[in-house]
């Protein structure tokens, strides 16, 4: 299981992939790149991002607030 | 020639989806697990696909093209957050607890396993009369939908009803036979070949058009220049929020989605498909909603307001007509095969959770099977009957048809409201009956009441409207099943029967 500092971190990393999936800091922007909305292009690469986070959060933290619970068995889980 | 193409190609589609569903009966079963939830055997892919096809079919094609033509291309975010980002956080924080409890336990419905927890029958048939209350009226839409574009397509040769009841009678026959395996295997089928054809269609406009995607881009320079800065009247940061928001909650508690997260073969699989998942709407959202707003660029027109599509315009405009209609009957199937897993989970809805329980205990698992397939029928032909008298003259404002047809449009937020009590109930001890119980059915009272009641002005405020400060109505709705859940637990104290280690203990004995 991850330390506890990492399953705050991971809490943090949640919360900004759904805060900034719309880029609230390009409101009212209409700058172009390649044909499309620069804040078009700035979602498709969070969408992108956030996929690589979800992937990593499976594969090292898998588990938290859910599988860790469990009063009878926490301390001798590896 | 179009429409004997299109009809010719929904005919194909449905023969390949029987026959699928003949070789899914081979290899089923007969208990209700099986019939339900293909014994809990899906592979990622599979799973994906199901739950892409069963949710986002019709919408991709019609609803969400249409929204970006009329409005700009925003709903791309807005469906990017609701699905990719948040139904994806959900996907970990409901399903794999719920997936994982399904394990132990063997649950089958979201309704089975709360009221296991809370050793309570009435909470179990509560759930599922919750859920069975906004399923039927949006199964109903679908047939509805279905109906109507199938009478289109044929020029009224086929009148709505005779579309309507073909369209039923094959969902019967085949859901009857297939079951869940059957169901997904078509879905997954038809999710790839979705993703494929949004693509090749946004490929071919972008070669077809003169000058590409500068002329485009001229064109919409010169119309709706608005377009392309963030944000409009329509597109505020609230009302984005709201749909994302509402949306995803009621998608995640949707039956048929809801149900998929028992059906997953392994932990393997349900990390793969949410690490997936942001990647897949992206791929199919992008294509399929930068057509519809690329057709205001290119000075097309539909009348959405009168229920025209702006999908079939663009492809009949720069595609070859075999393409669109390929494009378009793919829609219309992609329609069915949202109801027909909406059929199986109202009916495991109704036969575990109301007529087992309630009405007779001591059901064989062979007999509960039977019933689960006859349930589909008997569902089918209600919303059919239902649809039917709907659609002959009986949308006169206030009559039973017009308020279905409404309760089938408000079904999301409606769903909505059912998320956070079972997330308070999955994550915190101190849940009691009667604060689950209160947590239910307090939000979803409030929530007709304001869709339904007249506006009431009380001094500088307006009672049952459906936005307030911006904010849809069905957010303050959830945050106040949430207070309600908590607050009633607090006060209340648990009642014998209740087991609070339940969704707790033993999950990581693996």
């Amino acid at each position: 299981m991850v330390s506890t500092a990492e399953k705050y971190g991971w809490a943090v990393v949640f919360a900004l992939l759904v805060t900034f999936a719309i880029p609230w800091f390009l409101w009212g922007d209409s700058r172009m790149a390649l044909g499309l909305p620069v804040w078009l292009w700035w979602h498709i690469g969070w969408m992108v991002l956030a996929s690589a986070a979800f992937w990593t959060f499976a594969n090292r933290a898998w588990g938290i607030g859910i599988t860790d619970t469990d009063s009878t068995t926490t301390g001798d889980h590896a | 020639m179009t429409a004997t193409l299109q009809l010719g190609i929904i005919v194909a589609y449905l023969f390949i989806a029987l026959g699928v569903g003949l070789l899914a009966y081979r290899l089923t079963e007969r208990t209700a697990e099986d019939f339900y939830l293909a014994s809990r055997t899906f592979g990622t892919v599979v799973l994906l696909f199901t739950v892409f096809a069963t949710l986002l079919s019709a919408f991709t094609f019609f609803g969400g093209p249409d929204t970006s033509y009329a409005f700009g291309p925003e709903w791309i975010l807005v469906m990017g957050l609701m699905d990719g980002i948040i139904f994806a956080v959900l996907w970990y924080v409901v399903g794999y607890k719920q997936w994982l409890l399904g394990q132990r336990h063997g649950y089958v419905t979201l309704g089975e396993m709360l009221g296991d927890r809370f050793g309570s029958t009435g909470v179990r048939a509560l759930v599922a009369a919750v859920s069975l209350f906004w399923l039927f009226p949006y199964v109903m839409l679908q047939q509805i939908g279905a109906g109507g574009a199938l009478s289109a397509l044929t020029g009224g040769t086929f009148p709505f009803w005779a579309g309507a009841t073909l369209i039923t009678a094959f969902m019967i026959l085949y859901v009857v036979l297939a079951g869940m395996r059957g169901i997904a295997w078509t879905d997954t089928l038809q999710g790839a070949f979705m993703l494929v054809m949004v693509w090749a269609a946004m490929l071919w406009v972008l070669l077809a058009v003169d000058g590409g995607i500068t002329t485009i881009n001229a064109g919409l320079e010169a119309t709706r220049p608005e377009f392309f800065a963030l944000g409009s009247d329509f597109y505020t940061p609230a009302n984005m929020l709201t749909f994302a928001i509402s949306i995803a909650f009621g998608v995640a508690m949707f039956p048929q989605v809801n149900q998929r997260f028992f059906a997953a073969s392994s932990e393997t699989v349900l990390k793969r498909s949410f690490a997936l998942w942001p990647v897949l709407v992206l791929l199919l959202f992008v294509p399929a909603f930068l057509l519809g707003t690329w057709a205001t660029g290119l000075g097309l027109q539909a009348d959405i307001g009168a229920g025209e599509s702006i999908l079939p315009v663009i492809l009949g405009e720069y595609t070859p007509a075999w393409f669109a209609a390929l494009v378009i009957a793919g829609a219309i199937a992609a329609m069915m095969s949202s109801s027909d897993s909406m059929l199986l989970s109202g009916s495991s809805y109704f036969t575990r959770d109301i007529y087992r329980p309630v009405l007779d205990a001591s059901l064989s698992e062979r007999r509960e099977d039977l019933l689960a397939r006859v349930g589909v029928a008997v569902f089918a032909v209600a919303a059919l009957a239902a649809s039917i008298w709907a659609e002959a003259g009986a949308f006169g404002s206030g009559s039973v048809g017009s308020i279905l047809v409404t309760i089938g449009d408000l079904a999301f937020g409606g769903f909505a409201q059912l998320a956070l009590p079972v997330i308070v109930a999955l994550y915190w001890r101190r849940t009691t009956r009667s604060g689950i119980v209160a947590g239910i059915l307090v939000p979803q009272v409030v929530y007709v009441g304001f869709n339904f009641l007249p506006e009431v002005p009380l001094g500088p405020v307006t009672l049952f409207t459906d936005t307030y400060f911006g904010w849809g109505v069905s957010i303050y709705c959830m945050i106040l099943g949430l207070l309600v859940t908590v607050v009633v637990s607090a006060v209340t104290a648990r009642s014998p029967d209740e087991d609070t280690d339940l969704y707790f203990e033993g999950l990581s004995a693996d």
